[in-house]
């Protein structure tokens, strides 16, 4: 029996979880230390970085022009995971409700396959399809049904529609394990009642499915709000996101000080976003999906 | 309750449709003679001739494997041993170890890329595949463990113990018994962290240093330059591979049970 304790002992556990603090510690938390350092410096010529400690760079960051920048980002992803929402409740509500059980797998399968692929391939097949000379225009010209090519690429709409597209798994499937747990038994007993089939469907099925779908709006307003490769393909050179001004400064504008303020910013408030939602989900003894 | 929902069906179709389009759009063109519209012209497989004689793309190609080998290796190692210890002990932090590893699928890509970028720069470390690779593997352990974890949570102690209690060594019983109960959740996590790796654009961009271009990059500077076919041959081709790597797992996941 002595053995069996050995593979419980605090000094294996500490073996097999210290690569993880050493890699997480110095590759995630140092980086991200760091980062917060280089948000209080100054940013000086040509890259160059001029020791603080200073707030200057966090002031900056709410000048009026930045602010339009965070409300685009913001409004991007709530369209985003509203049309998602839309989109993707019926396909949930069938595979979980409708679908005949033998085919469930290989509906469930068919969303998540899109998931695994690139995210840049997806993306550029949507410039593919939307550019001047693309699948759409080439198409309504053939047609003699337009002259001038419609301008659907780089415009707010292509990186919705790109965004959309990225996303809609990640919503279908919590809402989809929400409703496939859901006790059926409860929508008889409300139609034996008297319900009508609407009726049972908002005073049932949607509370019931609640958890998943508020999992699923998280799961995709939150990757949405600091999006980078649809803004940076798919939109116009005004449809600058949160995500795109970050790389700018580490890149082309060379200001890691305010790009790093920028990126706290964003993180500290994706962070928030995450409390007040496992808070939410703990309080009403929900799982937490994440 | 009724099966029949003709409206339901035809959405959930037509979500389909929209998910699938694209993809379908993008293949059939990398097949297409015309160079400069989306009018379809001839078949041809000159798009790919040009893909295979092209230097750049395969260096990127060569790049990719190994950043994703290695950093699946290693992320896949050091994962399954923190997800192991997360499900079988109790040790002091498991709470913060758990947050630690949430925090790579919680922080934005670009701040991680950015983040990352910060520290190679404040220890002075040149950029090259060796940055990319250590990224690669920051960001990868969390997939593993968590989906080991998960895993293991519903797993029967007893065949451990009825394996030491016959007098098997720990090591015996690690190799004869956890390992083949845990290898469905270690291969899952092992193939979701090379997709990942191999798919992975944001965080390359802001680590790769010169001739660390990895497949992702080379293409998002082509995309950057000009749609052309050749792209749409690329993208087939990867996600050819993509496509094939989970439907081999998926077979492997079945033939198990």
């Amino acid at each position: 029996m002595k053995s069996h304790s050995a593979l419980r002992t605090p000094h294996s556990a500490f073996l097999l979880i210290s690569p993880t603090w050493l890699v997480l510690g110095l590759l995630f938390l140092v980086p991200l230390v760091i980062m917060l350092w280089l948000s209080l410096q100054r940013g000086g010529l040509y890259g160059a970085i001029e020791p603080g400690p200073t707030l200057a760079n966090y002031v900056r960051s709410v000048e009026p022009g930045y602010v339009a920048i965070y409300g685009r980002s913001v409004w991007i992803a709530l369209v985003t995971t509203v049309i998602c929402l839309l989109v993707s409740y019926p396909v949930a509500y069938y595979i979980a409700l409708k679908a005949r059980p033998e085919r469930k797998n290989v509906l469930l399968a068919l969303v998540v396959i899109p998931f695994w692929t690139s995210f840049l391939v997806r993306t550029y097949a949507w410039m593919f399809i939307l550019r001047d000379q693309g699948v759409i225009n080439s198409l309504l010209m053939s047609l003699g049904m337009i002259h001038e090519p419609l301008p659907l690429l780089y415009t707010p709409l292509a990186v919705m529609i790109g965004q959309v597209y990225a996303e809609v798994p990640f919503m279908v499937l919590p809402i989809y394990a929400s409703l496939e747990k859901l006790d059926r038994s409860l929508l008889e007993a409300a139609c034996d009642l008297g319900a009508g089939a609407a009726a049972a469907f908002w005073r049932v099925t949607v509370p019931l499915a609640t958890p998943g779908t508020v999992a699923g709006i998280v799961l995709v307003f939150i990757p949405s709000l600091g999006t980078f490769i649809t803004p940076d393909l798919l939109g116009g050179a005004k449809g600058m996101l949160v995500g795109n001004l970050i790389q700018n400064q580490f890149g082309p504008a060379l200001n890691k000080p305010f790009g790093s303020a920028v990126a706290m910013a964003l993180t500290a408030f994706v962070l928030a976003l995450l409390w007040a939602y496992a808070n939410r989900a703990r309080r009403r003894g929900e799982e937490v999906a994440l | 309750m009724k099966r029949r929902a003709p409206v339901l069906r035809a959405v959930t179709g037509l979500v389909y449709a929209f998910l699938y389009a694209p993809i379908a759009v993008l293949v059939i063109f990398s097949f297409n003679s015309e160079r400069q519209t989306a009018m379809w012209k001839n078949f041809t497989l000159d798009w790919y001739r040009v893909l295979f004689r092209d230097e750049l793309i395969g260096h990127a190609v060569v790049n990719s494997l190994i950043v994703g080998v290695v950093a699946t290796v290693v992320a896949t190692v050091i994962g399954t041993m923190a997800g192991l210890a997360l499900a079988r002990h109790e040790f002091r932090g498991k709470r913060a170890t758990m947050s630690l590893l949430y925090l790579p699928v919680i922080v934005p890509e670009i701040v991680v890329g950015a983040a990352l970028v910060s520290l190679f720069g404040f220890i002075a470390m040149r950029l090259s595949l060796t940055t990319v690779i250590l990224a690669h593997i920051a960001f990868s352990i969390s997939y593993v463990a968590l989906v080991v974890r998960a895993r293991l949570a519903g797993f029967d102690r007893s065949l451990e113990e009825a394996a030491m209690d016959l007098g098997a060594s720990r090591w015996q019983t690690f190799w004869r018994v956890t390992l083949p109960l845990i290898s469905p959740g270690v291969m899952a996590g092992t193939l979701l962290v090379f997709t990942l790796s191999i798919d992975d654009y944001i965080i390359t961009s802001f680590v790769a240093g010169p001739g660390a271009t990895t497949l992702p990059l080379q293409i998002y500077s082509m995309v950057k330059t000009g749609v052309t076919p050749e792209i749409n041959a690329v993208s087939t081709l990867l996600l050819a591979v993509t496509i094939g790597l989970i439907a081999t797992a998926q077979r492997l996941e079945t033939a198990k049970r």
